[in-house]
């Protein structure tokens, strides 16, 4: 049962990856590793900031 | 062998500057253990690739020499996954030792411009998705079906030779060379190497293309959509469904994306099963019953507003969708094709391989069969995605291969997988539903009467058919529902009904299938126009430096305008053409998406052969050549076959003249409106082919250009200059195939014995 579960949780976590569901994630972990003096983005602040970016940097999406 | 075979040392000076820090384990395999590993044949790893080409090859027997009355789907799906299996160990490897020879001691642009947002570092695999989905929409789903015309044999060579040493080639070398360019785009890349002339003629016709191919994908959606009331509701229920995941991601719960996704999905489904209602009222009919000008009209008024609304709203939340769609549903048929296992009765090779006048797209096998099937096979369009986004999230260097070559393989088994579909329902349904209504008239009883009368072997098709399969899918007519899609859909339904929930689920499957291929296009639609505009706004703001201020405002809507102006403009040319769009301008929209493979592989070869990779270039040089011979030939066939059904010129001609000589109808046009769109039609047609053609023709004669040059210099022994950005060491590892060897274990296993703070944020779990 257990490892059907985490078997489970595995593809959640990758299919989440794959959305990019993480990027808040990996964010943060980025900004503890590069030992930033400033705090991080809030998550709120971190997607708004995402998608606004994205209004001026689209990404193709193929056919 | 740590040099190649020309004498060049494996590694450049540059990269042998690279100084590993002491304190790290080592951030590569170390080039002789690598050597020794993949040189070593053990007794099992024979055994497993022995069975691998067995089977591929006992099922390419199957399903190209033997001449039963059907073969078995199954054997589609062997003969190209063991031909993917075996490309992808065999020939990438070859491609990766002579030609982008990674490095993986060098830091990819996600460890060296590591930002936490842009450049990020992404665990392979899960890379390997998010590129694939970037990739893959709605184009290997409808191209295959619609060369199934000339039966399933040259569509199913094509798409797995094709893409094994074409466009799995492209994909993995623009990826490479971008990354090692910190992810610059094939545009800048073109510029570079190319120079003033070959970049300029590079933007310009990728600019058209794009333009070409989001219309031709937008006709696609509308010919699904005219006169089909479920559709028109589920699909237009995506753009709610989009907006209000958007106010939620925003306002909402930030950042919770899959939750999101998962109320999306479910809201997506009823909103489909809410459309066999809707449709089933009397005012649903009514209010959603659309025709295809009217449809046309509303996408392209879309069109503009989507391009224009900030992209958290609704561009950001349908993509999420989308991707959630794309895997799911891939997955999915790739399941029931394997449980259910269709018979194929189609011919190998039908009656119109041999014939120039097919009515589903006219002219000969070759070239109009290769640029029929271009996504799946060999697509331009991929260079734009390869070089950008995904090289500035790759991990290392050798994951290139896994991420390039192997996501377009995915792509090619998905054309095949769409090809089955296709060709598993009846032959004479497929006909009727893929010719223009011109021909087949439009009713069941003349498409019945005119398929039977095109003397196919095996067909006998009743009007009782045709209107009992439009009953069973909840449509009231499928006659002439031209551009793949209604095919798809059906032969989808058919195959997923015997897999899950019986004839009484076909209605449902067949809507589901019409409603992910509109998700694709409209996203595809969306992000094309926005990528467009901002190749527009940059082009202009070299004259007019206001333009490439991305938030001025006027300058936005104005390009965006443009944009939409212009793919609209075919669209409509495509929807409103007597002559049934998608048997026009299909052939237009392969011929541009190879061209820009074309163009994409000139900028390889340039760089290859720069990088001194002389004696291998022809790994690069096979796939151009064959993509300028098949786009160059088509092109000349569209401009000057005297054949008015092939020749666009002849086309025109013809009708001026009719016109000329005072007749009221001609051929397919019933009226002299009619006919005067025709002859407008054509020549709007004709002079984009000579446009493309000569695009592509300069980009090909400059990369040639500096390939000479780069031999010259080579034999002259001086220096190339090389636009890579500079060498930067790695202090990361990570293994770089799908399972990782017994030497990236240990290397893997010393990292993680490493105090954290030594080691860069751990990219292999979040």
């Amino acid at each position: 049962m257990n490892a059907i579960l985490e078997g489970f949780r595995g593809f959640a976590r990758y299919f989440g990856g794959v959305l990019g569901a993480d990027a808040y994630a990996k964010y943060l972990e980025h900004h503890a590793a590069s030992g930033h003096a400033e705090k991080p983005m809030t998550e709120r602040e971190f997607w708004r900031d995402r998608t606004d970016r994205q209004d001026s940097n689209p990404q193709g999406r193929c056919c | 062998m740590g040099k190649m075979p020309d004498g060049k040392a494996r590694t450049s000076l540059t990269e042998d500057a690279l100084r590993p820090d002491p304190n790290l384990p080592p951030t590569a395999v170390d080039e002789a253990v690598l050597e020794a590993e993949e040189r070593k044949w053990t007794p099992a790893k024979i055994a497993v690739w022995a069975a691998v080409a067995l089977l591929g090859g006992v099922a390419w027997f199957m399903v190209a020499i033997i001449r039963g009355e059907t073969v078995n789907a199954v054997w589609f799906v062997f003969a190209s996954v063991c031909t993917y299996l075996i490309g992808y160990r065999f020939y990438s490897k070859i491609i990766e030792r002579y030609i982008t020879r990674p490095n993986d001691r060098r830091a990819t642009p996600a460890e060296y411009k590591a930002d936490g947002k842009d450049y990020v570092r992404t665990d392979r695999n899960v890379l390997f998705g998010h590129h694939f989905a970037a990739i893959a929409g709605a184009g290997p789903l409808v191209g295959p079906v619609i060369a199934a015309q000339m039966g399933y044999l040259p569509g199913t060579i094509w798409i797995i030779v094709g893409v094994v040493l074409a466009g799995a080639v492209q994909d993995y070398l623009v990826l490479f060379f971008s990354m090692r360019r910190g992810g610059r785009s094939l545009g800048q890349m073109a510029r570079e190497e190319l120079g003033v002339i070959g970049g300029t003629a590079a933007l310009i016709a990728t600019l058209l293309i794009m333009v070409i191919i989001v219309a031709i994908l937008a006709l696609v959606v509308v010919n699904a959509l005219g006169e089909s009331p479920w559709g028109v509701f589920s699909v237009g229920m995506t753009i709610p469904i989009a907006l209000f995941m958007g106010v939620y991601l925003r306002f909402l719960r930030p950042g919770k994306v899959m939750e999101v996704s998962l109320i999306g999905f479910v809201l997506l489904m009823a909103a489909i099963i809410g459309g066999g209602i809707v449709a089933d009222t009397e005012w649903g009919a009514a209010v959603f019953h659309l025709d295809k000008v009217t449809i046309a009209w509303g996408l392209i008024g879309y069109g503009f507003i989507a391009a224009i609304l900030p992209v958290w709203l609704l561009l950001a939340p349908r993509d999420y969708l989308s991707t959630f769609m794309k895997i799911g549903v891939i997955v999915m048929l790739a399941l029931a094709i394997i449980v259910v296992r269709p018979e194929i009765t189609v011919p190998a090779f039908s009656e119109f391989a041999s014939r120039e006048n097919g009515p589903v797209f006219p002219g000969a096998l070759f070239p109009f069969l290769f640029v029929t099937i271009a996504c799946g096979a060999l697509s331009g369009f991929h260079a734009l995605i390869s070089s950008g986004t995904t090289p500035k999230l790759i991990e290392k260097e050798r994951q290139a291969r896994l991420i390039g070559y192997g996501g377009m393989l995915m792509e090619s088994f998905v054309a095949i997988m769409a090809l089955v579909a296709a060709i598993s329902i009846d032959r004479g349904l497929y006909f009727a539903m893929n010719s223009p209504a011109a021909l087949t008239g439009g009713t069941v009883q003349t498409a019945a009467t005119w398929v039977n009368s095109l003397g196919l072997a095996g067909v006998n098709l009743t009007p009782d058919l045709l209107a009992e399969t439009a009953r069973i899918v909840g449509e009231e007519s499928i006659v002439s529902r031209t551009g793949g899609a209604p095919t798809l859909a059906v032969g989808l339904a058919h195959i997923m009904q015997q897999f899950i929930g019986g004839t009484a689920m076909m209605a449902f499957w067949y809507h589901f299938a019409i409603m992910f291929e509109a998700l694709f296009i409209l996203t595809a639609v969306d992000a094309g126009t926005r990528v467009a505009r901002f190749m527009l706004q940059d082009s202009i703001g070299n004259f007019v430096p206001k333009f490439k201020e991305h938030s001025w405002r006027p300058g936005a809507w104005l390009c965006t305008a443009v944009m939409v102006g212009a793919w609209g403009a075919v669209l409509l040319m495509g929807v409103t053409d007597p002559l049934g769009g998608i048997n026009t301008l299909f052939p237009l929209f392969g011929i541009a998406n190879q061209l820009l493979a074309a163009i994409a592989l000139s900028v390889c070869l340039a760089i290859a052969a720069k990088r001194g990779t002389i004696k291998y270039l022809w790994i690069v040089a096979l796939p151009l050549a064959f993509a300028a011979v098949v786009t160059i030939t088509a092109s000349f066939h569209k401009i000057f076959s005297p054949v008015p059904a092939v020749g666009y010129f002849a086309n025109n001609a013809a009708f001026s003249r009719a016109l000329a000589d005072g007749k009221t109808e001609f051929g397919t046009a019933k009226s002299v409106a009619a006919m005067e769109a025709v002859v407008r039609n054509t020549m709007i047609q004709g002079w984009l082919s000579v446009i493309f053609v000569v695009l592509s023709i300069i980009v090909i004669i400059t990369a040639f250009v500096a390939t000479v040059r780069a031999f010259r210099n080579d034999a002259a022994g001086a220096a190339h200059t090389d636009h890579e950005d500079p060498a930067v060491p790695s202090r990361s590892y990570a293994p770089a195939g799908l399972i990782p060897t017994p030497a990236e274990r240990e290397i893997m296993a010393e990292w993680n014995k490493l105090p954290p703070d030594l080691r860069l944020e751990k990219s292999a779990h979040h």
